[in-house]
Formats: C-alpha cells, sequence, structure tokens
C-alpha cells in the first residue's frame, strides 16, 4: 500500500546558538491521519525545532514544507495561514478576553473579513457559533464568558487547543499539551486527541509516556538536537538506545 | 497578569458598572458648560472646551497606547499639525493667497478633514518605521521623530518659527456661533462625542480584539494567522488622525498655534491624561483630562508648583491604580 504524502516535511533542518547545536540535520514527517510523537530529555531542541516550523525562529539550514509547499520564507502568520497549528509548552492566550473572546479571534482569523471596523465582534453570529463548537469540542462551552485569566492552568490549556483546533490547521504541533493537567486531566484530553487526529495530523511533544504509547502512531526520539531513534511504540519500548538516553534519565 | 490574577483574586468589592461612570461623565461635560453659561460664567464654559479638546487628544492617544500597548511620546507632532493646519488655512483664507495651490478655508470642517489626514500621512510614515522597534526604542523613536517636526516649525519663520502664528478669528461651524465660548464648547464636545463613539466602535470590532491581541501577545496573534504589524500600524495612524483633530481644535481655543504644541511637553501631557483616567479604558482619557484641568486650575491658582501635585498623583495613580481613575471606580478592565 502506498503511503499518503506527508502534510508536514521537514528535511536537513539545522539550528546553532553560538556553540550550542540546537537542531542537528533533522528529518521529521507527519503524514494524513497520525498523531507523531516526539520525545527526548529536557533541552533536547523539542520547542526548538517547533519553533523553526511556525516560523518564530529561522533555520540556519534545511527545508520545510507544508503539504508539498516550501514555507520556510513564510511568516508566522503566513504560516498559520497556510494551514499551521500551534500550541505553546508555555501557555499562550489573551489573558483580557473570555474564553469566547479567545475562541472568537482564531475563528476571525479564518471567517471571511478579518478587517472589521464597526460591527461588534461579541454579537456576530459569524464568529461565535464555530467559537462555540470549538469550545464544546474541548469541553469548555461551560466557560465560555470566563476571562481567560480566570481559568484554571487546565482550562487555559484546553483553550489554546480549541483555539488552534478553531483554525482548521492542515496539521497541529503540540508541544506538551498534557504539562501540569493532572492525573484525571490526560485521560479526557487524550480522547479528545484520539478523536481528532483523523482530520488533524499532530506533532505531538510529550513528556507523560503513558500518554505518548496510547496515542502515538509513530515515535521519534530527539537528544542533544538529533533524531537518535524512530519507530512505533513497541519499538521504542523496546530500545535499549532509547532507554539508556531518556527512559533512564526520566 | 500577575495584575489580572490578583484582580480575580482579591475579594469583591463593590464595584460601578463602566458604563454607568462613562454616562455620568458624558452628563457632567456636557452640563458644564451649559451651567457656565446660564450663571454668565463664559470663562468656565471656555475651560469645559479646553478640558473636551484635551480629552479628545487623549481618547486619540488611547487607541495606540491603552488598547495598542504603543507608548509614543511623538503624539504633540500630531497636535501640533493639527493646529499648524488650522491656523495654515484660515491664514490663508485671511490673506486670500491659499497655500499649496489650494485655497485655505476658515471653516472647521474641512480643517478638521485636512488636519486629520495630514496627522494620519505622517503617522503611516512615523508607524512605519517606529512599529519596526518595541518598549523603549519605539518611545525615543517617537520622540525623535517629534522633535524633528518641532525644530522645523522653529526653523520656519514664513510660519511664525518661534513666536507661531496667530488665528485672528476662529474658524466657523454650520449653524454654530463659535466665537460664543458655549456654542465653542459645544462643537468640541460634539467632536469627543464622534471619537469616543468610534474608539469604542473600533476596540469591540474585529480590529479592536486583534489590537488587544497584538498588544498582549503578538506571537499569539501571529500564529492565529494575522499579522500584528498592520493593525498596529492601523491603530497608530487612526490615534493621530483623531489627535490632531484636537490640535486644531486647541489652536482655535487659544487663537493661535506655536512650536510648544509640537514639544515633547505636550506630548507627556497627553500621556498622563491617559494614565490618570485609566489606559485602555474609553473614557479614562477624559476623566483623566478633566481631572488635569482642574487641578491646573484649581492648584495653578494657589502656587506656580502646581505639576507638583499633579505628580504626585500620578505617582500614586502609577503606584497604586493601575487602572488610574476608572480602573478606580469600575475595576479591572474586561473585553468580552
Ligand atoms: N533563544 C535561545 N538562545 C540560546 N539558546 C537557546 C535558545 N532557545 C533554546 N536554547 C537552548 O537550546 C536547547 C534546546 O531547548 P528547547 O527549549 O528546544 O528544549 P526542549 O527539548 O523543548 O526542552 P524541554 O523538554 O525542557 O521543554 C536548550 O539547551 C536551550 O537552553
Ligand atoms: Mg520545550
Amino acid at each position: 500500500m502506498a503511503e499518503a504524502a506527508p502534510v508536514l516535511e521537514v528535511s536537513g533542518l539545522s539550528k546553532r546558538f553560538g556553540a550550542l547545536i540546537a537542531t542537528d540535520a533533522v528529518d521529521l514527517d507527519i503524514r494524513p491521519g497520525e498523531i507523531h510523537a516526539l520525545i527526548g530529555p529536557n533541552g533536547a531542541g523539542k520547542s526548538t525545532l517547533v519553533a523553526q516550523i511556525a516560523g518564530q525562529l529561522a533555520q540556519d539550514a534545511g527545508e520545510i514544507r507544508l503539504a508539498g509547499q516550501e514555507i520556510s520564507g513564510l511568516s508566522v502568520a503566513a504560516r498559520a495561514r497556510a494551514g499551521l497549528g500551534r500550541t505553546f509548552q508555555v501557555t499562550s492566550v489573551a489573558l483580557e478576553l473570555s474564553a469566547l473572546g479567545n475562541a472568537m479571534l482564531a475563528v476571525q482569523a479564518r471567517a471571511s473579513g478579518l478587517w472589521g471596523f464597526w460591527r461588534r465582534a461579541a454579537a456576530d453570529r459569524r464568529l461565535i457559533e464555530p467559537a462555540m463548537a470549538a469550545l464544546a469540542r474541548f469541553d469548555l462551552d461551560g466557560r465560555a464568558q470566563v476571562p481567560a485569566a480566570a481559568l484554571s492552568h487546565g482550562e487555559r490549556r484546553q483553550l489554546e487547543l480549541a483555539m488552534a483546533a478553531a483554525l482548521a490547521p492542515r496539521v497541529l504541533l503540540l508541544d506538551e499539551p498534557m504539562a501540569g493537567l493532572g492525573a484525571g486531566g490526560v485521560g479526557p484530553l487524550s480522547d479528545i486527541l484520539e478523536g481528532l487526529k483523523a482530520e488533524t495530523p499532530m506533532l505531538l511533544i510529550e513528556h507523560d509516556m503513558d500518554a505518548v504509547f496510547r496515542l502515538a502512531d509513530r515515535i521519534s526520539v530527539l537528544a542533544e538536537g538529533r533524531i537518535v531513534f524512530a519507530g512505533s511504540a513497541a519499538e521504542v519500548q523496546a530500545s535499549a538506545l532509547v532507554r539508556e538516553i531518556y527512559l533512564g534519565t526520566a | 497578569m500577575a495584575e489580572a490574577a490578583a484582580e480575580i483574586a482579591a475579594p469583591a468589592r463593590r464595584r460601578l458598572p463602566e458604563w454607568a461612570v462613562n454616562a455620568a461623565i458624558a452628563a457632567a461635560l456636557l452640563a458644564w458648560p451649559l451651567l457656565a453659561d446660564a450663571a454668565g460664567e463664559p470663562w468656565w464654559a471656555g475651560l469645559a472646551a479646553k478640558a473636551a479638546i484635551l480629552a479628545l487628544a487623549g481618547v486619540g492617544l488611547n487607541l495606540a497606547l491603552g488598547y495598542g500597548g504603543m507608548v509614543s511620546l511623538g503624539h504633540a507632532a500630531f497636535f501640533g499639525i493639527g493646529g499648524y493646519v488650522a491656523a495654515i488655512s484660515a491664514d490663508a483664507a485671511f490673506s486670500g493667497a491659499g497655500v499649496l495651490g489650494l485655497p485655505g478655508s476658515d471653516r472647521m470642517l474641512p480643517i478638521w478633514l485636512a488636519a486629520m489626514a495630514l496627522s494620519a500621512l505622517v503617522a503611516l510614515g512615523i508607524g512605519a518605521i517606529s512599529l519596526r522597534t518595541e518598549g523603549v526604542y519605539f518611545i525615543m523613536i517617537t520622540l525623535a521623530f517629534a522633535q524633528m517636526i518641532y525644530y522645523l516649525a522653529i526653523s520656519w519663520p514664513a510660519y511664525g518659527g518661534e513666536d507661531g502664528m496667530p488665528i485672528y478669528l476662529r474658524n466657523g461651524f454650520p449653524g454654530m456661533d463659535t466665537n460664543a465660548p458655549l456654542d465653542f464648547a459645544l462643537v468640541c464636545l460634539g467632536a469627543l462625542a464622534a471619537a469616543l463613539l468610534l474608539s469604542w466602535r473600533l476596540t469591540e470590532a474585529r480590529f479592536g480584539r486583534a489590537l488587544i491581541c497584538a498588544r498582549m501577545n503578538p506571537l499569539r496573534l501571529a500564529t492565529l494567522g494575522m499579522e500584528p504589524f498592520p493593525v498596529k500600524l492601523a491603530a497608530f495612524v487612526i490615534s493621530a488622525a483623531i489627535t490632531g483633530l484636537a490640535g486644531a481644535l486647541y489652536a482655535d481655543l487659544n487663537g493661535y498655534v506655536s512650536p510648544a504644541m509640537l514639544g515633547w511637553h505636550t506630548s507627556g501631557e497627553i500621556i498622563v491624561f491617559v494614565i490618570l483616567g485609566g489606559t485602555g479604558r474609553l473614557f479614562g482619557p477624559v476623566a483623566g483630562a478633566v481631572l488635569y484641568v482642574w487641578l491646573e486650575t484649581l492648584l495653578g491658582g494657589v502656587t506656580v508648583h502646581w505639576q507638583m501635585g499633579l505628580g504626585l498623583v500620578l505617582l500614586g495613580v502609577v503606584l497604586f491604580g493601575r487602572g488610574g481613575l476608572i480602573g478606580l471606580l469600575c475595576g479591572a478592565r474586561r473585553h468580552g
């Protein structure tokens, strides 16, 4: 069976910070319908890799293709419009806006008429309905009117995911979405991600190994900027190398 | 973030609804010149006009500073440009000589349009360059541009150089006797009301949501597919146009313009209105400008060092009441 063309394809990506090689000739791809987990010890370069794919950091070398198109020359916003969704390791929502206000901001980027100067956004059903749907998907519809500043840490993480999903991206880059959720939060979020992957493939950076082994179709292991192992969950669990450099230290 | 969190953690204090406070301020501002006129105190009606004009300048800056997080120390440039447009246009109409091939005008409406258009144009240039920097650099570069325009005005003898130039007859407005203090105050209040309406709609619209996000977290906005730069630039330009309109009215209020309108003091004062009243609050600059005018009038009568009193009030606001007067009355700001 022929493999579907990858949605996102990174090849030969490299980035140095002075003497530190943060990304070392990384090759990586994400195929339709899959969750591709990226694991590795603290400081391995996972967030730095995502920052380059998203356009927040410029790579020193290498290529990034989204749906076959080279996107390295594009700004963060242009990449987002091209279909790259992202959540941050440190939660990033607009704290002065309500949960709904944040979700509407995500919808307005995609909906017609980004430049509304007069019509009140809060009364615009073309924004409210899709935004509520995005919140509902992440179990936040009951908290729609709460200011983001008053949401719990876990709820803000869910909100950020809801915003990323509301963009209807081609691919999602999730930087430790489970971090700080607590035992009760990981299960439900895993269910949501599992339900989402058919329509939106994901790169999942995660330290929670149970979640990774449950969700990931493929796992790549990053250490000191290099991909040192790639395989299925079973292969990763069986690998002595991975145990030594990652699981052993965890 | 800590500020917002503390606001929520604090036990709920009795707060007034912001719309009610705004309505009260608006009603008081309208009553002020009417009562002054009825009491036969034209000077107090003139003071109301001054408060309205300064508030208007602040409403302009608030779009950039309060909603967009752009600390411009250059808004005197737009205030002064508005003033010079009014004076030069009136002068050209008076002498019949015209200016730049255009006939002058001694009517406020065309003058306002010209003042806003020129301020917006200059702001487009200043903003396009300044917005490539952030923080202290943005403050300094906007200051530098304003100082350039200040020195240009000083060294341009045709328009009075250091002495500035007079407006012999206050420019006219349809249906109003602008020389009467009450009529002029009402014209100023009308302009202020229009600017407040625009500011309210802008900040509640999609554009305003994007602007608020661009201030708090530009990377977040970009991650949603919207470029922060054009959003901020548009806000800066609209902000400058409103402040330019205030400048045109200020020239008519005083009957002359001078380079002082373009000086960094003026920029600082407009910032004071905004901070005193509450940054990013619709009526913040109105409350701030009114308080400023009263402090100036009451304390200024007692001592020439009244600005020291103002400085202490400002220090109190910055240290204890981050939300300014409106924040004190209504609590932390919320945007749906
Ligand atoms: N802007 C920067 N300048 C210099 N060094 C940086 C910069 N950003 C990251 N680094 C370094 O690059 C390395 C990779 O950091 P990165 O944040 O990508 O790691 P990570 O794999 O995401 O770690 P964690 O699991 O802790 O989130 C680290 O050594 C970090 O200190
Ligand atoms: Mg990281």
